[in-house]
């Protein structure tokens, strides 16, 4: 079986976001950037596959070249050839389209990506793809078993979850959930040393159309100062809600 | 050129957020000049969406359609905005919408925009203020294609009441065999219980719960307020509660009208995923707790105090206002 994994460049789930030129572009001073959390517990999971299943991985990033350490990261955890796709990932339609190429090229089996990067939270790539190359497609998937063609998948719905099953080739958008926290994989400093041999391929972009484009970025307003209120007296935060707040 | 809106239902009946989507379709056609039209699958209370300004109701009543496929609703949306000429269309973000909306964008050649929380700043250019950053920004997108399909955030709107008499017209999509390539086998749902995604108030528990034996208090408290339930990352990492409904920037977000947050201490992880909410309170005995920082109102307590004393003023106060 033939993996990839489609891996976010992304800021550090603890980092202060702040914009630059004229609040047009996000701010990378002092970002640390990681592996998309979501895109993370794909990775692990096709670690799985290659361990239990004999499967091969790649990993793959549209972006410059920046983006280059994120990628050895992935294969320092034990992804076998990565492919960057040198261009600014702008819009999710655009990036769809990169990883088209992508999947087609490598003929894929299974295509893991995260349901939604931590960055632009668009949600649309795995689904995008999975539209234009005509794959199957489970988002929110918390669940994946491979056997011959079939893979049987779990998903997240409101309030719930579903099982069903999907021939290959199937793109999933994964979660937490795919695997468990504990479960994700720390690189060794053996797989860094591997990491630095493995062939990192750099692809050019293809011409696709961007149909949206962020042209200004804002922070929340700052917020007041909270209102406490003591605990001998609860009724008073039931009259705030009810007259105050107006949300009961 | 119309407005074109995808009701979601479930059992037959439209979802709160379908009055909600509705609504916002509506003042996006008053931009315009145009009217709305609306997808239901499966409804049976179609003429409802015209107390919210649908003007027609394409009705698709199908067996196929009855067990959810992204890509045969995908199908169907698509057929419904061409029909109509819609070059805008507007989804939720339920779990599903969201399933559905990139297929429906690639269909449609549409850019999308998800996670919007205001009407557009302008429609030509056509501008509209979604979050970005997990909550802690908003971007301003400029949509440039023909056909806009923008994703609705849950509660970012509201339902807005705006009676018109809605005619329902049977519509009968072709969609083939090719569409319902992925075959559930099971479906495990709680159904009396609010989903985070629908909910207008959601209570949710922490760490200082101490163990799962004491979310019986979050579940009164939930009941109470007819709220949803969820928690915090450790708390479902260490598995007292089910995964879905840990709350943040790697679970799920929170747009409710009222977020109560007991013995959650507010990683800065935790409130990315709650920013959103309009109204948060943090009950917790830490007076250094960062939540404290990011809420509204607090109480410095032990929850096993405050929470009984807090479900009974509820109580109290619902009685006195039945």
């Amino acid at each position: 079986m033939k993996i990839l994994v489609c891996i976010s460049h992304v800021p550090d789930t603890t980092s202060k976001i702040n914009f630059s030129e004229g609040d047009t572009k996000f701010d990378t001073n002092g970002v640390q950037f990681v592996i998309n959390p979501n895109d993370e517990f794909g990775l692990t999971r096709a670690m799985w596959f290659k361990e239990k299943q004999g499967a091969s991985v790649d990993v793959v990033n549209v972006g410059g070249a920046e983006t280059e350490p994120t990628l050895r990261k992935a294969l320092a955890i034990g992804a076998d050839n990565a492919i960057r796709v040198n261009a600014e990932a702008t819009d999710g339609f655009f990036v769809a389209k990169q990883l088209e190429k992508v999947v087609k090229d490598g003929g894929y089996d299974l295509v893991i990506a995260g349901r939604e990067s931590i960055d632009y939270n668009g949600g649309m790539v795995p689904g995008m793809l999975a539209a234009l190359t005509g794959a199957n497609f489970v988002n929110t998937c918390i669940g994946l078993e491979v056997e011959g063609d079939t893979a049987t998948v779990t998903r997240e719905v409101d309030g719930g979850k579903e099982t069903a099953t999907a021939k290959l080739p199937l793109i999933v958008g994964g979660q937490k959930g795919l695997v468990e926290e504990s479960d994700l994989r720390i690189p060794n400093m053996r797989g860094i040393m591997m990491a630095r041999k493995k062939p990192l391929t750099v692809v050019d972009p293809v011409a696709a159309e961007e149909g949206v484009k962020t042209v200004q970025f804002e922070k929340p307003a700052p917020k007041g100062d909270v209102t406490l209120v003591s605990p001998d007296n609860i009724g008073e935060l039931v009259d705030l809600l009810h007259n105050e707040a107006k949300v009961i | 050129m119309s407005v074109l809106v995808y009701t979601e239902s479930e059992g037959g009946n439209f979802k709160k957020a379908a009055f909600e989507v509705a609504s916002y379709a509506k003042e996006v056609a008053s931009m315009l000049g145009t009217t709305v039209t609306a997808v239901s699958i499966n409804a049976s209370n179609n003429e409802e969406l015209g107390r919210y300004g649908v003007d027609k109701v394409l009705n698709v009543s199908s067996g196929n359609l009855e067990q959810f496929s992204a890509k045969a609703y995908a199908e169907v949306i698509k057929q419904a905005a061409e029909k109509e000429n819609a070059t805008v269309v507007v989804v939720g973000s339920s779990i599903d919408s969201k399933f559905v909306a990139p297929a429906l964008a690639v269909n449609l050649n549409a850019g999308y925009a998800s996670n919007v929380v205001a009407l557009p700043e302008s429609t030509a250019p056509f501008k509209v203020k979604r979050t970005a950053f997990s909550n802690k920004a908003f971007g301003v997108v400029e949509i440039s294609s023909d056909v806009k399909l923008i994703g609705l955030s849950s509660n970012a709107f509201g339902i807005i009441e705006n009676e018109v008499s809605a005619a329902v017209e049977n519509f009968e999509p072709a969609v083939g065999d090719e569409n319902f390539s992925v075959h559930v086998t099971a479906v495990d749902k709680a159904t009396d219980k609010v989903s985070i995604a629908d909910a207008e108030v959601v209570v949710s528990g922490g760490r200082g719960l101490k163990g799962p034996e004491n979310w019986g208090m979050i579940e009164g408290l939930a009941d109470v307020l007819g709220a949803a339930t969820a928690c915090s990352k450790p708390v479902s990492d260490m598995g007292w509660r089910p995964h879905g409904e840990h709350v943040g920037q790697t679970g799920k977000p929170v747009a409710s009208n009222l977020y109560i947050a007991v013995g959650i201490s507010g990683a800065i992880q935790h409130l990315a995923g709650i920013n959103s909410s309009k109204v948060k309170v943090v009950i917790n005995n830490d007076p250094e707790a960062p939540f404290f920082k990011a809420a509204d109102y607090g109480i410095v307590g032990d929850a096993f105090e405050v929470v009984p004393k807090l479900i009974e003023k509820l109580k109290e106060f619902k009685a006195n206002n039945a």
